[in-house]
């Protein structure tokens, strides 16, 4: 799940970024409102984390103009102003959620899952296939009594091609999952962390379309 | 204890009315004296010339022999009339041999003399009432013809011209008291409108006076009112404004400090984990650095007149030493170096030191920050004219355009770049500059960096 992260503050922006990362998310952050604008243009993001006060301009601007696009991106506000009026100003303004500074990490993990989670349709923490319970909270699962634990990125290609069971993800899409800006994308990881993927939960449980991209099989018994 | 010796100053309509009453009553009360002085003047005019005419009259009388001495006394009365006002037997008249007998007089008029042996006018006592005599001598007869007005009578005349004056007056006075109190009132109506419109008003409503149109004398007041109450409402919002951004300051920094903590405490390997405590320690400091800023802003924002007992004289070259050296620790930390460059023989700047030093400290910790790696900051002092200039110069990025106007605002951190401060500390320089007079200048440096001069007024200055 890849995530833009909105805050001014260097060493909150940077903790953020890795704090959220070792929670399973990819990352992109920026300082400034009208660098925001400019990601959010750009695209490619599953959700924003959204500092209210920023050096030229407020948080809220930056939601109003992506609300007004016609998005949906789910958005979770961050800020000091955290009394009750502060936060139905930005419930209102388009957030999907609010947290207060200073927060704990794993909540913020938790409610941006939970707001992702929603936004995808699923109420159910867990998800459920052929079979996989995965938990994306503990970036672990459980399949025939065994409980598998995957590697970060493992862990985001499997989550995708989990979000949409049996539509194919193409590969370009599971690399803009797997990496931030700063990070280079190296030609073959996808094939190799769907080949350790495989190696967890058997050969059948991911198929390749050729030319298109993965997707998960359907499970066996079920009708074609 | 003394507030409740202050008597209450007495209401301005009263105010205006006494002193508008006393003015009238003066002013009537002069025109009563100058016309009873005048009547009487003119009363005695007119009534010596009757008396010497009457004494003439009476004298070529006997000299011409047609009237007998002894009836030429009584009809030198010849206005006597019997009337109810007491004007009645008038005049009197006596006339003496020069040897001192009376030869003959008038009905009424006294038996002893009623003057001297002196010719003319003269005003004497006889037998308890004044008199006012004119004397002439008839040398061809011998005797001395006296013709005299009793001074009772004159003054009763005098005193009802003057009781036809005041009595008027006496109504007068009263119908102009009222009609002046009526009118200070209607005079000072748009006072009273702007009392009321301030008396109503709750005292947390800061808005302008209604926009009327006042008259010339209370429109200082109603300026100085309206300009007071945008000044409030002003440092009121201020004070909104710097909470709502003391909170941002500070809850942020918290913010990063516990993720960074968090994160280190969850780090999966060593690399991540010393990552996040270095940051976290970088982090302590620089929320350090704003809780001291913050500390600042509200030290040169204290009330002036908690200033006067931190007035000190210090000499400027060896402020500038001291700042220079307590940050010296920042600078070796950032490879940064401080080089001060001036005359030893600067003047003392009088003014409590604490501004004079947060001033100071603040430019020179911007330009130490602002520095690149292995960066100069240079700190000079000269005189200019009657003031003295201290410049602190260095080679950093400097200030972006579209910021300069916005850099001594408070919390402001520029729109480019420079995301570090708390956007608290040229705020602090201005601020404290403003309290002791000094004015902040600042310049792109030729060559690229920043310039900040401080110009401190000759004012501010002492010898020492």
């Amino acid at each position: 799940m890849r995530l833009l992260i909105v805050e001014d503050d260097e060493m909150l922006r940077e903790g953020l970024a890795v704090g959220l990362r070792l929670a399973g998310f990819t990352c992109d952050s920026v300082a400034t409102r009208a660098d925001a604008d400019a990601a959010l243009e750009t695209g490619g993001f599953d959700g924003m984390v959204l500092d209210l006060m920023l050096p030229d301009g407020s948080g809220l601007d930056v939601l109003a103009r992506l609300r007004a696009a016609g998005s949906i991106l789910p958005v979770l506000l961050l800020t000091a102003r955290d009394r009750s009026h502060d936060r139905v100003t930005g419930l209102d303004a388009g957030a999907d959620d609010y947290l207060g500074k200073p927060f704990d990490l794993p909540e913020l993990a938790a409610r941006l899952r939970a707001i992702l989670r929603r936004s995808e349709g699923r109420a159910a923490g867990h998800m459920i296939w052929n079979g996989l319970d995965l938990d994306p909270a503990a970036m672990e699962g459980t399949r025939d009594g065994r409980n598998l634990r995957f590697s970060r990125r493992e862990f985001t290609i499997l989550r995708a091609l989990m979000e949409r069971p049996g539509t194919i993800i193409g590969k370009s899409t599971l690399e803009e999952r797997l990496y931030g800006w700063q990070e280079d994308v190296e030609s073959n990881t996808v094939e190799v962390h769907v080949h350790n993927l495989r190696t967890k939960l058997g050969a059948a449980f991911i198929e390749t379309v050729r030319g298109a991209g993965y997707r998960l099989a359907r499970p066996a018994g079920a009708d074609a | 204890m003394r507030r409740a010796q202050i008597k209450n100053p007495i209401s301005l309509r009263t105010r205006l009315f006494l002193i508008l009453l006393a003015a009238t009553s003066a002013l009537l009360l002069s025109a009563v004296v100058w016309i009873n002085h005048s009547t009487r003047a003119e009363v005695e005019r007119v009534l010596d010339a009757r008396l010497s005419e009457a004494a003439r009259m009476v004298s070529s009388l006997i000299s011409d022999r047609r009237v007998d001495v002894a009836q030429a006394a009584a009809l030198a009365q010849p206005e006597t009339f019997d009337t109810a006002d007491g004007y009645s037997h008038q005049l009197s008249c006596q006339i003496w041999s020069l040897d001192g007998t009376l030869v003959g007089q008038s009905g009424h008029a006294p038996a002893r003399p009623l003057a001297q042996e002196t010719d003319g006018f003269s005003q004497n006592i006889v037998d308890g009432v004044e008199w006012r005599v004119y004397s002439v001598v008839n040398h061809d007869l011998g005797v001395r013809v006296m013709v005299g007005d009793s001074m009772e009578v004159r003054n009763r005349l005098v005193n009802g011209v003057i009781a036809g004056l005041l009595l008027p007056a006496a109504v007068i006075l009263p119908l102009l008291a009222g009609l002046i109190w009526a009118s200070v009132g209607r005079g000072l109506v748009p006072l009273d409108q702007m009392a009321r419109a301030l008396g109503g008003r709750p005292a947390t409503d800061l808005s302008p006076l209604p926009a009327t149109p006042v008259p010339r004398e209370i429109r200082p007041v109603s300026i100085a009112l309206n300009d007071l109450f945008r000044r409030l409402s002003e440092a009121r919002e201020h004070e909104r404004n710097f909470t709502a951004f003391a909170a941002h300051e500070l809850k942020t920094p918290l913010a990063g400090l516990k993720t960074q903590a968090q994160i280190a405490a969850m780090a999966p390997d060593a690399a991540t984990r010393q990552d996040a405590l270095t940051r976290l320690i970088r982090g302590v400091d620089r929320t350090d650095r704003m809780v001291r800023q913050l500390l600042d802003m509200a030290s040169v924002d204290s009330v002036p007149q908690d200033l006067n007992d931190e007035v000190e004289t210090a000499a400027l070259h060896d402020i500038l030493a001291e700042v220079a050296d307590n940050l010296a620790a920042l600078a070796r930390g950032r490879n940064v170096s401080i080089v001060l460059d001036g005359p030893d023989d600067t003047p003392g700047i009088h003014a409590p030191q604490f501004l004079v030093a947060a001033a100071l400290r603040n430019l020179m910790e911007n330009a130490i920050q602002a520095s690149p790696d292995g960066g100069e900051v240079e700190v000079s002092w000269h005189q200019t004219g009657v003031d003295w200039c201290c410049t602190v110069s260095d080679r950093g990025p400097g200030i972006a355009a579209v910021d300069r106007n916005r850099v001594t605002d408070r919390f402001y951190r520029g729109a480019v770049g420079g995301l570090e401060g708390s956007g608290l500390g040229l705020s602090i320089v201005k601020t404290a500059l403003d309290r002791i007079g000094g004015v902040l200048t600042l310049t792109p440096r030729p060559g690229g960096g920043e310039t900040a001069t401080v110009t401190l007024p000759h004012a501010a200055l002492r010898t020492i």
